[in-house]
């Protein structure tokens, strides 16, 4: 349930679903993204799901905080509709090109290169939402031990199918973008295809996603 | 084979095909985008006898040389705009908000934007475009959008489909003026910084970096101090948002921001001068200062009043 209503400047709503983080309050934030879609509410914009928080920002000229959030205060959330899990695995090649912050994280973490990866490619991941740039994928939960912040200042550049961590969740770099994620490889797949306007992101919340160390070989003779 | 078409004799800095932007798509990761100045848009637009929503060529810094081809077509600059219209051996030098009429061969010369940022090329007229998510802005970063979502490029063509016969001579007075006090309201995570922190962040100045684009803005000035954690979870954001990562220096999100984000936001900027945020151009600097949400409201309901006038004008 939304804990706290607030106003993220002066057009967009901040719906706080409190500080925990798990698949159950995401899957309470995704239920009240679909009942807001399907709602087609007069000005608002843009809806977006993060892993406890859902921001909606409309347009000022349409609509405002106060009325927006009498009507986001009244409403009833619609039940039902199982969330499909669908399966992916991943190929990253590690290889030392790729892994532009693995010797950063060996420090931030206080551990061997091999482990980290070990205890990476051992895991199965939760999508909890796609964005930041498009299709990219925020998948969780990464043990205890592989937890690290963000870069200090952010690249500029990030190459295309890098794979990142922070904190307790690892993402994918589906084209080149600014960011400030630890990097640790990079997969050939491609991840979001903006010519289908239906479906372009390969990988949506609530899928569950494993990666695969493949060699660089591998890698340059990849096709999809 | 079109008739009427632009060829590019030179493309320019940052030219894209730009429109009102895309809605609906933040969860997947896909941005507004749009033009980035949204009252010059409108006005290049209203200028050429075009509805609002009409697909227009948005350049920043240095704009494309064109050579026209075809039937006679009436178009417009928008900003604050450097251009030359040439007309066989005529050199006209060129108006901002006001329509010319542009002949077979003719030359239209987008020299630079003067002082700011983003300029806008409309014409009476409808570019041939493939559009995406029912726009046509173009996000380079992302790939979205018309010309395979692409900026402008040398000796490449540009189809015009078909000209609405509209030559009215269109004009307005009208000056840009920059701003350099940006209002803001606080950011969500505004108890993150200092005391320190939370007063250089509304008295002092900082300067536009190079590293600017459409993407975002991002600041320089004197290091704003978290005292909590400079990673928040990740979260959705929106345009004029402020984060500030570690290094203290805030990035202001534009039209084609991340739709996530995990620094704290110290503020947002209101809505009401977002148009002008956008046009201060590396180097200069600004400062932000402080409203509540009923001032911001109330300054959008002027500012939007002042563009629905200056649209009647014309």
């Amino acid at each position: 349930m939304i804990k706290n209503i607030s106003n993220l400047g002066d057009a967009a709503l901040y719906c706080d679903f409190g500080k925990e983080v798990n698949k159950d309050i995401n899957t309470q934030v995704i239920k009240y993204f679909k009942t807001i879609q399907k709602k087609d509410i007069a000005g608002v914009n843009n809806i977006t799901p993060s892993y406890n928080k859902l921001i909606i920002s409309f347009d000022l000229k349409k609509i405002n905080f106060n009325k927006l959030k009498k009507v986001i205060d009244n409403l009833e959330i619609i039940k039902g509709e199982s969330i499909q899990h669908k399966k992916f695995e991943i190929p990253v090649c590690c290889e030392k090109e790729f892994s532009l912050d693995i010797k950063r994280l060996e420090e931030k973490l206080k551990m061997k290169e091999e482990k980290i990866y070990e205890s990476f490619f051992e895991k199965e991941f939760f999508c909890y939402m796609t964005g930041f740039i498009a299709g990219m994928p925020f998948l969780g939960d990464l043990d205890e031990n592989l937890r690290a912040k963000r870069l200090d200042t952010p690249r500029i550049k990030v190459p295309k199918g890098s794979i990142g961590l922070t904190e307790q969740f690892a993402n994918i770099y589906t084209f080149e973008s600014p960011g400030g994620w630890n990097i640790i490889g990079n997969t050939p797949l491609n991840i979001f295809d903006s010519t289908k306007e239906k479906e372009p992101n390969l990988i949506n919340p609530g899928d569950l996603v494993t990666f695969k160390r493949i060699s660089k070989e591998k890698y340059q003779n990849y096709h999809e | 084979m079109n008739k009427n078409y632009f060829e590019i004799i030179r493309a320019g800095i940052n030219s894209t095909f730009q429109d009102l932007g895309r809605n609906n798509l933040y969860h997947i990761g896909v941005p507004f985008s749009g033009a980035m100045d949204n009252r010059n848009y409108l006005l290049a637009n209203k200028l050429t006898g075009n509805n609002h929503n009409h697909p227009v060529i948005e350049f920043a810094y240095q704009g494309p040389h064109l050579k026209y081809h075809g039937d006679k077509i009436n178009i417009a600059i928008t900003g604050n705009v450097s251009f030359k219209i040439k007309k066989g051996d005529n050199l006209i030098n060129g108006e901002c908000y006001q329509s010319f009429i542009l002949e077979n061969d003719d030359e239209l010369d987008i020299i630079s934007t003067n002082k700011s940022v983003y300029g806008y090329l409309a014409i009476s007229g409808t570019f041939d475009l493939k559009f995406q998510w029912s726009s046509c802005s173009t996000n380079t970063k992302a790939k979205i959008g018309s010309n395979n979502g692409e900026k402008l490029s040398v000796n490449q063509k540009i189809n015009v489909k078909e000209i609405n016969n509209n030559f009215v001579n269109r004009k307005l007075n009208y000056v840009n003026t920059k701003i350099e006090n940006i209002r803001v309201i606080k950011g969500t995570n505004f108890n993150y910084f200092s005391e320190e922190g939370k007063k250089i962040f509304f008295k002092n100045e900082f300067k536009v970096s190079k590293l600017s684009d459409r993407m975002g803005m991002r600041l320089e000035g004197k290091k704003i101090e978290n005292i909590i954690d400079t990673n928040i979870r990740s979260e959705g954001l929106i345009k004029g948002a402020i984060q500030v990562p570690a290094d203290g220096n805030p990035i202001i999100m534009l039209s084609d921001h991340g739709t996530i984000g995990g620094y704290p936001k110290i503020g947002v900027v209101v809505s009401a001068d977002y148009d002008k945020l956008v046009q201060l151009t590396p180097g200069s600097s600004l400062k932000f200062q402080e409203v509540d949400l009923n001032s911001a409201e109330t300054l959008f309901k002027l500012y939007d009043l002042e563009t629905q006038n200056l649209i009647s004008q014309i």
